[in-house]
């Protein structure tokens, strides 16, 4: 990594309106090829706006490429869903843990995601599927608030058509020509068919959700240093020094943002923290 | 025809621990039934006299006559209000595919159960059961959580 305060200019290579309020921009890395683990993000800075922490959603197996899904919500982001290829963002990272590729080895794999969450879990299924044969059974389970505001839909369509891998999709609203499943994440898990005493479970979405996916998790036997979280905290400097991202005696951008559960689940329990 | 239900009953997860004498007592209160695509099967404000236990397929269940709240699969139950007065349906229940079930006749399950507390209260557990799910998950949903800002 380069010095870690200083962005580093990178060229918008592509864009792709994912949603009415979400962007997937690749960048052009091939100058300077980019490594990174799933799991991990960056700082993204709009020159002029502002600075934020956004998870790379690309694959870590294309250094030439950096990407990011972007959702429209405060007064950097929102201006990021204008940028067109040849723009030009400041990127420092990457920063962060990991999920869990290796610990999930020979296990089933069962990947929660809810909303824009699946971003952030998208490089970790690059992972399971190019490494397929690492791990037993995958079933992914994505859930949104409504058919509309699904990420990533031609590659869920193209997961759902491999054999290999089971996709499930609901939503929390139906709409008339949606014909899939209406509810929460954790029903769809309910029903997944898993060894929950050999599965690997990770999540990443509001964390609300998160607390009843491993809720359900753990009631359908799944021990919870098995379950890995990807926590959401006000990351500032993303080197741990700042303090902005403080939760307990951790700062999430360096000791998270993936988190195994077993260490993190007291912190729940504890008021104001 | 009896036995054949009963094997499809104790094939779904809410009823397969059931004995083999409260799954033949069930038995006698239920009857396969089909639905096509499109299909309300249910209506709201009408005798909720039944019960289904859905096979195959996918219910949706809508209220206020438009939203779909909920869907029900393979394995759900759709229905326990033929277990309280006023025994009327709440929402409307609409085939949004195909659809294979168990239908469950209130009036004979409420007999049952009444003459056979035990067995009443085996009964009244599954339909706790599912609508103690039900009702978690529309907690969550109630929370609206990907509203929020998570980049």
């Amino acid at each position: 990594m380069n010095d870690p305060w200083v962005p580093t200019p990178m060229t918008v290579r592509e864009v792709v309106r994912e949603t009415a309020d979400t962007v997937t921009l690749t960048l052009d890395t091939s100058a300077s090829p980019f490594a990174f683990a799933p799991g991990q993000f960056n700082m993204v800075y709009l020159f002029g706006q502002g600075e934020v922490p956004i998870s790379i959603s690309g694959h870590a197996d294309r250094p030439d490429e950096l990407v990011h899904t972007i959702r429209g919500v405060g007064p950097v982001t929102r201006p990021m869903l204008d940028l067109v290829p040849g723009d030009v963002l400041g990127i420092r990272g990457p920063f962060g843990t990991a999920w869990p590729v290796e610990e999930a080895r020979g296990t089933d794999v069962i990947v929660v995601a809810g909303g824009i969450g699946l971003a952030p879990l998208r490089p970790m299924i690059y992972h399971l599927l190019a490494n397929r044969r690492d791990y037993a059974r995958i079933v992914l389970i994505y859930g949104a608030r409504q058919p509309d505001q699904m990420l990533f839909v031609d590659e869920l369509h193209h997961w759902r058509g491999r054999f290999d891998l089971t996709v499930e999709v609901t939503v929390d609203q139906g709409t008339e020509d949606w014909f899939g499943p209406v509810g929460v994440v954790t029903r769809s898990l309910a029903r997944a068919r898993f060894d929950a005493d050999d599965a690997t479970v990770v999540t990443c979405g509001p964390e609300v959700m998160m607390r009843f996916v491993v809720h359900e998790a753990v009631r359908m036997g799944v021990p919870q240093d098995r379950i890995w979280a990807s926590m959401e905290r006000n990351m500032k400097c993303a080197i741990g020094l700042c303090g902005h991202c403080q939760w307990g005696p951790d700062f999430v951008c360096k000791q998270g943002p993936v988190y195994r559960w077993d260490h993190i689940a007291h912190r729940f329990a504890e008021k104001e923290l | 025809m009896t036995e054949g239900l009963e094997a499809l009953i104790r094939r779904q997860p809410l009823f397969d621990d059931l004995s083999e004498a409260d799954l033949k007592h069930l038995a006698g209160c239920a009857r396969n039934v089909k639905f096509d695509a499109g299909e309300i099967f249910v209506r709201h404000g009408e005798e909720a006299d039944r019960s289904f236990l859905v096979r195959a397929g996918r219910v949706g269940l809508v209220v206020h006559g438009r939203d779909i709240a909920e869907t029900a699969e393979e394995g759900d139950l759709v229905g326990w209000s033929w277990l309280f007065p006023p025994y009327r349906w709440h929402f409307d229940a609409k085939a949004l595919t195909a659809v294979r079930a168990i239908e469950l006749d209130g009036a004979c399950l409420r007999a049952k159960c009444e003459s056979d507390p035990r067995f009443g209260f085996e009964i009244a557990k599954r339909f706790l059961y599912q609508a103690h799910r039900r009702l978690e998950h529309t907690r969550l949903r109630a929370m609206d959580v990907y509203k929020g800002p998570l980049t």
